[in-house]
């Protein structure tokens, strides 16, 4: 593939400082990220996956190393990488459409393009009926759907989910997967998404990262294709053959050491 | 949900019993002359009062003029420091070098007695309206200050993360982020503050004034009016239930997602 190179990684430390030695949370990672990347990043925890999704996303600053975004520096949080966290985080003040349209509306867009594009992003999430209901009344998965639309309004050039679907039960989890995958496939966005969950991430990513604990840093990293090949249409779940078997038992030996 | 109602209809019911408890008790003592009636009227000689107050007025002066005054101040009062302390609270929170400059103060003011520094207030301002009012804005003040800076130190942090990362910062973060993310704790602020300066309006009105429920209290004791001054408890105590019902409304309806974050 020789899509367009969005994001390069050089070196990248990070160090938290405590009261006595600074803590390494990442040591010396390199990453590329390209457009039309499903990035999946698995890992045990402690192992400094949130903490490069931060560094990514703007929140922490690098301690070493270089953090590229199209060819420029990252001074911070931007509209450029949208993010959704594990618990939704949507401002209970505002009705589900005005989530929505929180970013266009600070990108100072005009009404009529604000209102479509939060029309068009809460069809894409199924959500247009529940659009002037407060927040808090959905289920956790319906806000979590909530909190992908309202990032994806801003058409970043990246989206970055920490573990978004770690508190939703089994079949909405499968669903959500379902959604994004169809998301991403249509939109040709870029995803780069934390997980715990080993078949999750086999069955989005087009890249898994694995990283390691002391130092955190990527060890291995996958290609894989199973989101385009091996996904039931109708469920969502994928058909496992032997490759994946090998692949997942592969994976879960390098976290679990 | 049934469940629930059911529960909160025992529980009114615990409070009127508790009530005509009270009031049981009341009648018995004074029913039976177990204690002088200057030291506790009746109930029936206190209804009497009221009605003749609200004819007649005490001291000339009608009960509504009474009550509106004691009103009045604790409104001025309690305005000016709404407008003034949630948006320096906020800053406090939010820019720590405006906290540096404004926190002290407040915390060096704010454990004093207001009747301690109501002194030094008629030194300076007299003896009139504005001595009172200043007295009770500063009352009202601290808390809603102090709750104000705590709430921009609790905001979820991924409510600033996730607007920063949707492009927002500077006025847009703390207005539509900041400010809305921080109302129902001001609003619980608002309450308290309003309790307090009512407390200190009534003492104010009780050492220098010429009108005011509080002055009518202390009025009626030089006297030993004490039918009066059980009116005039009465009247306050039901008064501030009122207020606070109101604010209560009032939160409800604007902090309509408090308890939901």
């Amino acid at each position: 593939m020789n899509n367009e190179l969005i994001i390069e990684i050089d070196n990248l430390t990070v160090d938290y400082p405590t009261d006595n030695e600074p803590v390494r949370a990442l040591d010396r990672v390199d990453l590329k990220i390209c457009q039309h990347d499903f990035i999946c990043v698995l890992g045990p925890s402690g192992c400094g996956k949130s903490t490069l999704l931060n560094v990514i996303a703007g929140f922490t600053q690098p301690s070493d190393g270089t953090f590229l975004m199209h060819g420029q520096p990252v001074a911070g949080p931007d509209r450029q990488r949208g993010v959704v966290f594990q618990s939704a985080s949507l401002y209970p003040w505002m009705s589900v459409r005005k989530n929505v349209e929180f970013g266009p509306k600070i990108k100072g867009l005009p009404a009529t393009e604000i209102t479509r594009i939060a029309s068009h992003y809460l069809e894409q999430v199924h959500l247009l009926e529940v659009a002037d209901q407060p927040p808090f009344q959905l289920s956790g998965g319906m806000k979590q759907r909530v909190a992908l639309a309202r990032a994806l309004a801003n058409e970043p050039a990246i989206l970055l989910l920490d573990e978004p679907f770690g508190a939703l039960d089994a079949l909405t989890r499968i669903h959500m997967q379902q959604l994004v995958r169809k998301i991403w496939q249509q939109d040709q966005n870029t995803i780069f998404m934390i997980t715990h969950d080993v078949d999750e991430a086999l069955s989005l990513g087009t890249r898994l990262l694995v990283m390691s604990k002391c130092p955190g840093t990527i060890i291995q990293e996958f290609s894989v294709d199973f989101c385009d090949r091996a996904i039931d249409e109708h469920t969502g779940r994928v058909h496992v053959d032997a490759d994946y078997l090998a692949l997942r038992e592969e994976i879960l030996d390098l976290i679990d050491v | 949900m049934q469940n629930k109602k059911d529960f909160n209809k025992n529980h009114r019911m615990l409070t009127l019993l508790t009530w005509a408890f009270i009031f049981l008790v009341w009648f018995i003592i004074t029913r039976f002359n177990l204690v002088s009636h200057l030291i506790v009227p009746s109930p029936g000689e206190v209804i009497q009062t009221f009605i003749a107050i609200v004819k007649d007025g005490y001291n000339g002066i009608s009960l509504w003029e009474h009550l509106g005054i004691s009103m009045l101040r604790l409104l001025i009062a309690s305005a000016l420091a709404i407008v003034t302390a949630v948006p320096l609270g906020l800053f406090s929170g939010y820019f720590s070098k405006v906290g540096a400059v404004v926190d002290s103060i407040v915390q060096f003011y704010r454990p004093l007695p207001p009747l301690a520094y109501y002194v030094v207030l008629i030194l300076w301002l007299g003896i009139g309206e504005s001595s009172k009012v200043t007295l009770l804005y500063l009352a009202a003040f601290a808390p809603i200050y102090i709750a104000c800076v705590a709430a921009v130190a609790n905001i979820r942090v991924e409510y600033l993360l996730s607007a920063k990362s949707l492009g927002a910062s500077g006025k847009d973060l703390f207005f539509q982020i900041v400010f809305p993310a921080c109302l129902p704790d001001i609003f619980t602020s608002i309450r308290t503050a309003v309790g307090v300066a009512y407390t200190t309006l009534v003492s104010a009105e009780m050492i220098a004034a010429t009108s005011g429920l509080g002055w009518m209290v202390i009025d009626a004791s030089r006297y030993l009016k004490s039918s009066v001054i059980f009116v005039g408890i009465i009247i306050m105590g039901i008064t501030g239930v009122l207020i606070d019902q109101g604010l209560k409304a009032l939160e409800k309806k604007i902090v309509f997602w408090k308890g939901y974050q």
